[in-house]
């Protein structure tokens, strides 16, 4: 029944390494201090317990230079502490660039994963070793996290935004995918897989599956489909944002403010369109929220990436190819 | 002829139900809490029974859910919030500051019927089929898709703040305008400074709750935009809220306990407390700051690095007050006369447990470890180290070492012993392998899981079985000591203190003269010991 039970998770990232070696010392210096104290306190119990009924303590009142160590000391351990687990937490923080991405979807009860070529998974990631893997994470619905124990990486996938996750697996296995963050009736259902290959392997695994679109390429037939042309155009007549280039810029807003073009603000351009005007535009963009999925938005998103950072120059074709559809700005 | 005391001053339910005794308030409480957390307890049980296998083959993945959420509604809300504060905060402040009665005594009536109505409003979410939300409410679940009568549940919860905030109210004004003569801030017993430091907290951070719970009943009902990001709304915006709050409220929980082990250690060594001022503003530094720790529960949600590491740096300084505050209880068992008597044993089983509680939540507090054990058993077992652990054995510490101030009578001291005991070990039983299966990845409110985390599970619901045999007994000899326990004389432990000069069960009115207060507590001054003052 019990054949296999361990008390130790795996250790096949990167950081699996760093988060452990923080844990090793936290666990060494609060065992030390636990069976310290319990030590002293069972040992001075003993030693002066009550021998007759009526005997009372003796009456010390306290010591300030005691107090001041007792803090002081605690003081500095837990620096200690804390300026390595925030260490690690900024190590974590920021992907390296040139991260192989992968979009993931979270939604009730499952996750949905889709490879930069535009090969698709459902509770299963293939990623290679030895390569920085960028996780963009979005929800469909409510909260969910994304957790890889044997990686020691866990981020929340939260609905109207993206979170970004990122590990480099170090060792070929099977490993548990986890949703953590309670998300309902079958929470605990909404588990999976990740495969960490040899690259070779996870070559020949990506070439192997059934083909679809890059997200990329997805996003613009979807730009052309939703006719988002007919306004975000090169030429002066252009109604919206010019989108060439945008991607990772700074826009001014009506009003003077700014905000850097991330993927958070597109997916808000897209569904909420009136919640930041860019300056020098009218606010007629309608909203798409409803009209596309979240992995929908997130091609979109793929889409503007690749429009590059900077703007070629206008095509030739003809302003006004795309058919005006009244109120689809 | 018997004497006149305030538990045979009036009979009937109508005396009880309308009392303004605050000594008959404190067991109204402790009647209805009992109840709640017999309830909580069931709940538990269930939870653990289902746990026992990796399959969920027990109940179904709905029933599992709503059983864990009204787990911890219940045992949050309505048991370990009210518990020490009041039940023993309750019966003893006014008496341990030489009063009558606490400020407001209509007030304090009306802050029990609150917590009835708001349990009511619970209970009915309970049986009428339950809430799945867990007990944090997280949006959008909660608003948009939570099964259940959520508005039903969130409006107990709110209701009961407000007996909260009352109890809060009351004690502060107590402790500021209802002093004894002679009795100073600094000869106050610890028990009262713990209990004003909570009461800043229960007033302070109870209206922030009931704010966040209305406006989840206001998106769930009306569709108001707050939380839900398809309404507009932002749901790490419920968190930020629901912490600011519920992280401070475990202050609320374990303050009155860490009140209750100053008291006890002093009592059970004969002697006064290790640097009592260190010990008095430890409370308030830990109130404080308490309220300045809640953005370490979302450091995984996508808040700003430069944001949590102010979190991560505030809640690594909130347990050093709490370690001042060990250090001095170890301290003043040096040169004492130890007694092991039951209360005694949860002090010593607080300071143990505590201890664990307290040094794990340095690992959530290292934003780098909370990656990973973030939302796993690590952290259920953490929270149990110190709600149950800590909370729980003060609580049922201070019951015994004040039930024959209460009661006026004794309970069987060997059964007492034996039960915690049995608490101890079934408590460590029970949470110490949680926080193996935490680490080794294991997350929270799972209703099946993978089976190599089967032993430590059937190691926590072993625990479990023993834990809830541990809290049987004392429910057992309490039961039988109220009608048949042996007559106590008014100070049965030799230890100091105002509620110890006065009769056992005290009168109604407490002092027939009002006292005069020339010291602080727990002076034991014996003229054969004189010398080794200091």
């Amino acid at each position: 029944m019990f054949t296999n039970f361990p008390f130790f998770p795996e250790q096949a990232s990167a950081q699996a390494a760093q988060v452990d070696g923080l844990y090793f010392f936290m666990v060494a210096v609060t065992a030390f201090f636990s069976l310290l104290i319990a030590t002293v306190l069972v040992i001075t119990a003993i030693y002066h317990r009550r021998r007759h009924e009526d005997e009372v303590g003796v009456q010390i009142h306290g010591s300030l230079a005691l107090e001041l160590l007792w803090t002081v000391i605690p003081f500095f351990i837990t620096m200690v502490m804390f300026t390595w687990g925030a260490k690690v937490f900024f190590d974590q923080y920021r992907p390296p660039a040139g991260a192989m991405e992968i979009t993931i979807v979270g939604k009730q009860w499952m996750w949905k994963a889709q490879h930069f070529d535009g090969m698709r998974e459902i509770n299963e990631l293939h990623v290679p070793v030895g390569r920085p893997v960028k996780l963009m994470m979005g929800s469909e619905d409510v909260l969910h996290s994304f957790y890889i124990p044997a990686f020691r990486v866990k981020a929340d996938v939260i609905p109207g935004r993206y979170n970004v996750l990122w590990f480099t697996a170090t060792k070929p296995g099977k490993y548990h995918l986890f949703c953590a963050e309670y998300c309902g009736t079958k929470h605990s259902g909404m588990i999976g897989w990740i495969y960490a290959m040899d690259p070779t392997e996870f070559q020949t695994w990506l070439n192997g599956g059934p083909r679809s679109d890059s997200p990329a390429a997805a996003g613009e037939k979807l730009f052309n489909d939703l006719v988002c042309v007919s306004c975000h155009r090169d030429d002066a007549q252009a109604r919206g944002p010019q989108l060439k280039g945008l991607f990772g810029h700074t826009v001014r807003l009506q009003g003077g403010a700014t905000v850097t073009a991330d993927e958070s603000y597109i997916r808000e351009s897209i569904v909420n369109p009136q919640a930041k005007i860019v300056d020098g535009f009218a606010p007629i963009m309608p909203t798409f929220q409803g009209m596309v999925t979240e992995e929908q938005v997130l091609q979109l998103i793929a889409y503007i990436r690749s429009l590059g950072a900077l703007a070629p120059p206008p095509p030739a074709s003809p302003a006004g190819a795309a058919p005006q559809v009244p109120g689809k700005d | 002829m018997e004497t006149v005391n305030y538990l045979n001053n009036g009979h009937g339910l109508k005396s009880w139900l309308l009392t303004k005794d605050h000594k008959r308030i404190a067991l109204l409480y402790l009647v209805s809490i009992t109840l709640f957390f017999v309830i909580g307890g069931f709940f538990a049980m269930l939870v653990r029974l289902e746990l026992l296998t990796p399959a969920g083959d027990l109940l179904t993945a709905e029933t599992y859910n709503k059983m864990f959420t009204m787990h911890g509604v219940v045992m949050v809300f309505f048991f370990l919030i009210p518990s020490i504060p009041a039940v023993l905060g309750n019966f003893l402040i006014p008496i341990m500051v030489g009063a009558k009665d606490l400020a407001f005594p209509r007030i304090n009536l009306l802050s029990w019927y609150i917590y009835v109505v708001g349990g009511i409003f619970t209970l009915v979410a309970a049986l009428s089929g339950g809430v799945d939300t867990g007990w944090t409410f997280y949006t959008p679940y909660s608003t948009a898709a939570a099964n259940g009568h959520v508005i039903t549940a969130a409006l107990g919860v709110f209701i009961t703040g407000f007996s909260s905030i009352l109890t809060g109210l009351n004690f502060i004004v107590t402790v500021h305008r209802m002093r004894a003569p002679g009795l100073t801030w600094f000869r106050l017993p610890l028990f009262v400074w713990s209990h004003y430091a909570t009461s800043l907290i229960m007033i302070l951070g109870t209206p922030v709750i009931a704010i966040t719970v209305l406006l989840v009943a206001a998106e769930r009902g009306l569709h108001l935009g707050i939380f839900d990001p398809a309404l507009g709304g932002d749901p790490v915006l419920f968190q930020h809220l629901f912490w600011f709050y519920s992280h401070p409220a475990v202050y609320i929980m374990i303050l009155p306990a860490m009140g209750v082990i100053s008291e006890i250690v002093q009592a059970f060594t004969r002697k006064n407390i290790f640097g009592y001022s260190f010990v008095a503003f430890s409370s308030l530094a830990i109130a404080i700051i308490g309220f300045l720790v809640w953005g370490h529960h979302i450091f995984v949600a996508g808040q700003s690095v430069y944001a949590g590491m102010v979190f991560s740096f505030l809640s690594f300084v909130v347990a050093i007050p709490s370690a001042i505050k060990v250090f001095n209880w170890t301290a003043t068992i040096y040169k004492g006369s130890v007694s092991f008597d039951s209360p005694m044993l949860y002090a010593f089983g607080f300071i143990g447990l505590f201890t664990i509680g307290g040094l794990t939540g340095l690992f959530l507090a290292a934003m780098g470890l909370d990656i990973h054990v973030h939302d796993t058993y690590f952290v259920v077992a953490h929270f149990h180290y110190i709600m149950v652990g800590g909370a729980i054995m003060g609580y049922l510490g201070g019951l015994h070492y004040w039930w024959p101030k209460i009661t006026g009578r004794l309970y069987p001291e060997g059964w007492a012993k034996f039960s915690a005991l049995m608490i101890f070990s079934g408590f460590n039983l029970t949470f110490f392998p949680q926080f193996i299966a935490g680490y080794l990845g294991m997350p929270r409110r799972y209703h099946a899981y993978p089976p190599e985390f089967q032993v430590l599970n059937v190691a926590s619901t072993l625990g479990a079985s023993i834990l809830a045999v541990g809290y049987v007994i004392p429910l057992v000899y309490f039961a039988y000591s109220m009608v048949a326990g042996e007559k106590s004389v008014n100070d049965p432990w030799g230890a100091r203190g105002l509620e110890w000069e006065i009769p056992s069960p005290p009168p109604t009115e407490n002092f027939t003269v009002s006292p005069v207060v020339t010291e602080g507590t727990h002076q034991y001054v014996h003229p054969s010991q004189e010398v080794g003052l200091a």
